[in-house]
């Protein structure tokens, strides 16, 4: 039993290790006074970070991929939300096909998916920029959010809808007092993790995106010239710092009123 | 009192083929305690969906108090329901839920007040308005949605098998408490279970479904002493069956061939037709009576027990009638499994007893 146990200890720690070790370098050598990659540290510095304070195109990239994100995330969890609502609560014609058709994005290699939009889009003759990325982006997160709204709305007691109709409300009335504040964590759940899948998103914005880069396209730019790298390595390190904050957030989001209320009710029973 | 407070008319409910409600007609009256009986998957708990509009139906209509509410949303309908899990909204607190219906009846907030802490007193719940639904029991539970239901002043309110999930002493309670509330308040009780104690103690009228359609509709004791077929004589309490064929009339009462048994007259308080080979009688196992020696009743045969089973205020006995391959269930407050020698017993039916039933 004892070996059995260290070796999966040993086992857990090779994984989490393969994991975040690579990452781990890029905080380290962000504060590395040198602008190469490589052992023996130089020495602590702050310079790269504030050297990446003092970029203006990061800056612009920034806000481009702020806007990206926003509208992205919120169109996606609304389409998510109608469809994840649908899907749980009724049964309907086409239900398998449906699921399955807006699940692609999430399947079908990102590239054929870039591709695909950029031929379209320069067809219909529209030029390059955040509008066909925030397209693509819609597209990608759609599915990533109803999975997380599906797993939501799945342990939703539906009489509690009934019980609002039964009790004075019409259709939108329960939807504003009884559905939405229930699932609300879930929502913002949703919003949080599109948000992120945007923000990090690289091979639609490199398709689509044209002079207007964004983030993620700003640091690809960068990367060619070695003494950009360290400040590369700073942006780096904040997003990771940014995006693991997030995601924890989500999850604990998505997870909370749940977990408590059932456990509240096992404790009466 | 209006006799027909609750209009329903020719009511049916197909899903795809399968025929939940089955041109179902029947009216309840104001002030009932009206209850729909019967197994899980009868189409007591659609019927109950429809009146509330949760579901529209097929074919008919539906009336309350004169006006037709077929096709209104459950949110402009006179009713309101009591779900089977209670259905507390669980974001709010007791005092948001029992509110939650009143805002679009266009009340003062002293009137509000007055209604809520009304109510509160009626289901004693006093003191629990900040409690959230999960650090309520589950009888507690069941007197908020209660009041939420209530607190609406409805002209009739829906009941799904509200008991069903509490443990059976604080079901006792409630029942009895439920059926006090019901007369003091006034209000029309429609009552759904597929608890049949349950649905003849509390009840005024019980409508015993089965397969989408109406058994029988009528007061407790007499679906127990005058079950009208075979489905509401098994459903409702226990009963051994006999095969019989009917031979003549003779008045009210018919003379019947029991198998096995022999020719008896027997009463006919459903017209069975003379000849009959469909039909069957039957004998509650407490009519019957055990006994060591042989008795004058008009039936008394020899029967050997089987196996008793000891109840408390009863114990039954499933004996096997001697020459008959047969076993019958009698019950009985005298006797336990300690009273009889040799496991041998005498059973007498009187004939007053026997109801003749037709089968399908």
């Amino acid at each position: 039993m004892n070996e059995k146990n260290s070796s999966l200890l040993i086992y857990t720690l090779i994984y989490f290790g393969f994991l975040y070790i690579p990452v781990l370098f890029l905080p380290i050598f962000s504060f590395n006074d040198a602008n190469y990659m490589s052992f023996p540290l130089a020495g602590f510095t702050t310079d790269h970070y504030e050297e990446m304070w003092s970029k203006r195109n990061l800056h612009k990239a920034l806000w481009a991929s702020v806007k990206v994100g926003v509208v992205a995330s919120v169109v996606s969890t609304a389409i998510a939300l109608l469809a994840a609502k649908a899907f749980v609560r009724y049964k309907f014609r086409g239900q398998n096909v449906s699921y399955g058709a807006i699940m692609m994005p999430f399947l079908i290699p990102e590239i054929i998916l870039a591709v695909s939009i950029l031929i379209i889009w320069i067809n219909l003759g529209f030029p390059l920029g955040l509008v066909p990325v925030t397209i693509g982006h819609i597209l990608f997160c759609t599915p990533f959010a109803m999975l997380i709204l599906i797993a939501r709305i799945e342990g939703f007691d539906f009489s509690l809808e009934e019980a609002s109709r039964d009790l004075g409300e019409n259709a939108w009335g329960t939807f504003y007092r009884v559905s939405l504040p229930l699932y609300l964590p879930g929502i913002i759940a949703a919003l949080l993790l599109s948000f992120i899948i945007s923000f990090d998103e690289f091979i639609l914005a490199f398709f689509l995106s044209g002079s207007d880069a964004t983030l993620p396209m700003y640091m690809w730019n960068q990367m060619r010239f070695v003494k950009k790298l360290p400040h590369v390595l700073a942006l780096g390190a904040v997003i990771i710092v940014f995006t693991t904050f997030i995601v924890l957030l989500a999850f604990w989001l998505r997870n909370v009123g749940q977990g408590k209320e059932k456990q509240d009710i096992a404790i009466k029973l | 009192m209006n006799e027909n407070f609750i209009q329903i008319n020719g009511i049916s409910k197909h899903f795809g083929n399968v025929k939940a409600v089955d041109d179902v007609s029947f009216s309840i009256k104001e002030g009932e305690f009206f209850s729909l009986l019967g197994p899980s998957g009868c189409g007591k708990t659609t019927l109950l969906r429809l009146l509330a509009g949760f579901e529209y139906p097929t074919n008919g209509n539906l009336l309350i108090d004169g006006s037709d509410i077929t096709a209104l949303p459950p949110d402009k309908r006179p009713t309101n329901m009591v779900f089977q899990n209670y259905a507390i909204f669980p974001h709010i607190n007791v005092e948001q839920n029992i509110k939650f219906g009143l805002r679009k009846l266009g009340l003062t907030d002293d009137e509000i007040k007055k209604r809520v802490d009304d109510v509160l007193a009626l289901v004693k719940l006093e003191g629990y308005e900040e409690r959230f639904s999960g650090q309520l029991s589950g009888g507690q539970r069941q007197r908020v949605a209660l009041a939420r239901a209530l607190v609406r002043q409805p002209k009739v309110l829906l009941l799904d098998e509200p008991l069903g999930a509490l443990d059976k002493k604080l079901r006792d309670e409630m029942q009895l408490e439920l059926r006090t509330l019901q007369k003091e308040i006034g209000i029309t009780f429609v009552f759904v279970t597929h608890d049949q104690q349950e649905a003849i103690s509390m009840s005024d009228r019980v409508a015993v479904m089965s397969e989408g359609k109406i058994q029988q509709l009528s007061a407790p004791n007499e679906l127990y002493k005058n079950p009208e077929n075979i489905f509401v004589s098994d459903f409702i309490g226990e009963t051994n069956f006999l095969k019989a064929s009917t031979r003549s009339k003779d008045g009210d009462h018919i003379n019947v061939a029991i198998e096995d048994l022999g020719d008896f007259k027997v009463k006919n308080n459903l017209n069975i037709p003379e000849n009959s080979s469909d039909v069957v009688c039957s004998v509650r196992p407490e009519s019957m009576m055990i006994s060591r020696d042989k008795s004058d009743w008009d039936i008394c045969l020899e029967a050997k027990i089987n196996q008793t089973s000891y109840l408390g205020e009863m114990t039954r006995f499933y004996v096997e009638v001697s020459g008959i391959n047969k076993v019958i269930t009698v019950s009985s407050q005298h006797f336990d499994n300690q009273s009889f020698e040799n496991n041998t017993c005498f059973i007498s039916i009187s004939l007053e007893d026997i109801s003749l039933l037709q089968k399908k």
